[in-house]
């Protein structure tokens, strides 16, 4: 169990890797990854139980996190060589030519704690659901976990697997939309508003809890044990994570403009001072 | 030459559901899942014997797909279900993504492919599915001639790790090929290797599903006006038995590909790929030409676009003149 200080120096470690990594191939999706920083560290070093140091793709008796939202790689890349998956080095890598680090993350290159490749939008929730369900049939008591983009609900397949997981009772799983309010071309709401989500998935039947504070680790740790308590009635449980795409960097907050874009030297040197190391970079 | 004669007919779905029903038996990994076609796909027998083993997903392919994918992290070996058409191109990023380009062991099986799924019309009847699926990296791509062949590839695919697509059809149609015997592991369907049915010496036809039977009828034909045909059953399209099809073509020099299917991207094209790296020769492709397909009974559908013992005959004529 880390202490709330640790958990935070985690997370700024996490940011440094993720601007330094896109930084480094001059691509890559930072504003997603720093919005998503403290939800993903939460997960792997307080909430999950999972075994890093012998990684089996078939995740018997241990929770299981599915990332959907596949271009946020950065921040799911530095999390899990930070609790051990692979070595912290291997971050070096990133985008480059023979490496297991790919732009998205896949299955395809062997790298440990990926369970499942995804860029390609609106299919993590279905594979979550089919992982879940395989837990049940195995009379596996651990729970399935997944993170999706607000954006990313713009496609269709995702509605057929939220009506699915209430239809078929999959209340082994908690999902997590990273609501930032903001996708490449805009906020969500330019680009194709979507009402209420919250509305939308309680109407499709499942349990509903909000984080409003989707930056703020205590926040978060709450709002999980809260959905955790939730599990095991019926229900698939929805967390809305409001976050803040770019967190953490004042000039990454409150724009669109950082989704896709790798900071210039001189920006990243910035962002690092705004970051000071405080696990050591990779 | 060797004669095939057949004393009962039955779907190539049935033989599918058959073999679920006995994989449901004796391998507890397998799982099925399917979009709302039970009946169609027979697995009502694998569904009654294994209830919790099996999951209705209701008219939502993408959704399928992906839980097939999921289920498979867990140790399952998950079959799914459904008409060719929302096998493949419906679900094609799905397949792709999250069950290819994830490793992961899904096998996809496919009813109802082609033109012999009849009076639904064009909509329904794929023809480029073969070429979707034969394209993905890693994807085994078998397309089976009848009720026996059916069962045993449906049963072998689950020893097979890696992701299937089982290509399947509607219409009764003769069971020739020998019966799968659990007890003798007799007649195993082998994937990857094709099976010479008839000795020849003019013409090589290298025949996939529905076509085999048809084939068959074309090299007795042939053989009252004293040509020979030695006759492929080349079920697994990929990987191809290239070893097979080129001893065959050394001896006989020419080749007719048959399928129900679309000659652009089809076993028509494997072969000639084959063909143009290690023995060219004079091919004929019987099959679809560029082109969709419309209502009518299945009889009627494969006359109208020469898909038959007619057409064989007459593409083999037609390659022997160009050798």
């Amino acid at each position: 169990m880390a202490s709330i200080q640790e958990l935070k120096d985690f997370t700024q470690q996490v940011r440094r890797d993720i601007l330094r990594m896109v930084h480094a191939v001059n691509s890559g999706h930072p504003g997603g990854s720093l919005g998503c920083a403290e939800y993903i560290t939460v997960l792997y070093q307080e909430i999950m139980k999972h075994n890093a140091e012998e990684f089996d793709m078939d995740g018997k008796d241990q929770d299981l996190f599915f990332l959907s939202n596949g271009h946020i790689s950065p921040v799911f890349y530095s999390v899990l060589s930070r609790s051990g998956y692979f070595p912290v080095s291997e971050l070096a890598t990133f985008r480059l030519l023979d490496s297991r680090l790919q732009g998205h993350p896949t299955t395809h290159e062997g790298l440990e704690g990926i369970r499942i490749a995804s860029g390609s939008l609106g299919q993590g929730m279905s594979v979550a659901l089919g992982a879940a369900q395989a837990k049940k049939l195995n009379g596996d008591t651990r729970l399935v976990y997944s993170l999706h983009g607000d954006g990313e609900l713009q496609e269709g397949q995702n509605w057929e697997a939220i009506m699915y997981a209430a239809a078929k009772k999959v209340d082994n799983y908690i999902a997590a939309v990273d609501v930032n309010l903001k996708q490449i071309d805009g906020t969500t709401d330019e680009v194709l508003p979507m009402g209420s989500i919250k509305a939308k998935f309680e109407a499709f039947g499942w349990e509903v809890l909000e984080v409003k504070e989707g930056n703020d680790i205590e926040a978060i740790i709450a709002g999980v044990k809260k959905a955790q308590s939730l599990t095991g009635n019926g229900k698939p449980v929805c967390i809305l994570l409001y976050t803040e795409m770019g967190n953490g960097v004042d000039f990454m907050m409150h724009t669109h403009a950082w989704h896709g874009k790798a900071p210039n030297d001189e920006q990243l040197e910035n962002a690092l001072s705004q970051n000071p190391a405080t696990l050591g970079d990779y | 030459m060797k004669k095939y004669t057949y004393t009962e007919k039955k779907d190539t779905r049935s033989g599918f559901g058959t073999g679920l029903a006995h994989l449901g038996r004796t391998n507890p990994n397998v799982v099925a899942l399917c979009a709302d076609l039970i009946g169609s796909l027979k697995m009502d027998e694998f569904i009654k014997e294994n209830p919790e083993r099996f999951f209705q997903i209701g008219i939502a392919e993408a959704n399928m797909m992906g839980i097939a994918a999921g289920l498979t992290i867990g140790g399952k070996i998950p079959f799914t279900g459904t008409f060719a058409a929302f096998s493949t191109g419906r679900v094609y990023d799905q397949i792709r993504q999250s069950i290819a380009y994830s490793d992961k062991n899904v096998k996809i099986c496919a009813s109802h492919a082609g033109l012999t799924l009849g009076e639904d019309g064009a909509t329904h009847q794929i023809l480029e599915d073969l070429g979707l699926m034969k394209m993905i990296p890693g994807m085994t791509v078998i397309n089976t001639c009848d009720f026996n062949q059916t069962e045993a590839a449906t049963i072998a695919i689950a020893e097979h790790e890696g992701p299937v697509y089982l290509r399947f059809g509607r219409p009764v149609v003769p069971i020739f090929m020998p019966k799968f015997t659990d007890t003798e592991n007799e007649n195993k369907f082998v994937i990857g290797k094709g099976i010479q049915m008839t000795e020849g010496n003019d013409v090589t036809i290298v025949a996939t599903g529905h076509l085999v039977w048809e084939a068959l009828q074309a090299s007795e034909a042939l053989e009252k006006e004293g040509i020979t045909a030695e006759v492929i059953n080349i079920h697994t399209i990929k990987p191809l038995d290239e070893e097979l099809i080129l001893k065959s073509i050394a001896k006989t020099g020419c080749v007719v590909t048959a399928e129900e299917h679309n000659i652009i991207g089809g076993l028509g094209e494997s072969v000639a790929r084959t063909l143009a790296l290690n023995n060219p020769v004079p091919q004929e492709f019987v099959g679809t030409q560029d082109t969709f397909g419309e209502s009518g009974t299945p009889a009627q559908l494969m006359e109208k676009y020469n898909l038959n013992a007619a057409a064989i005959v007459a593409a083999s004529k037609k390659v022997i003149k160009r050798t």
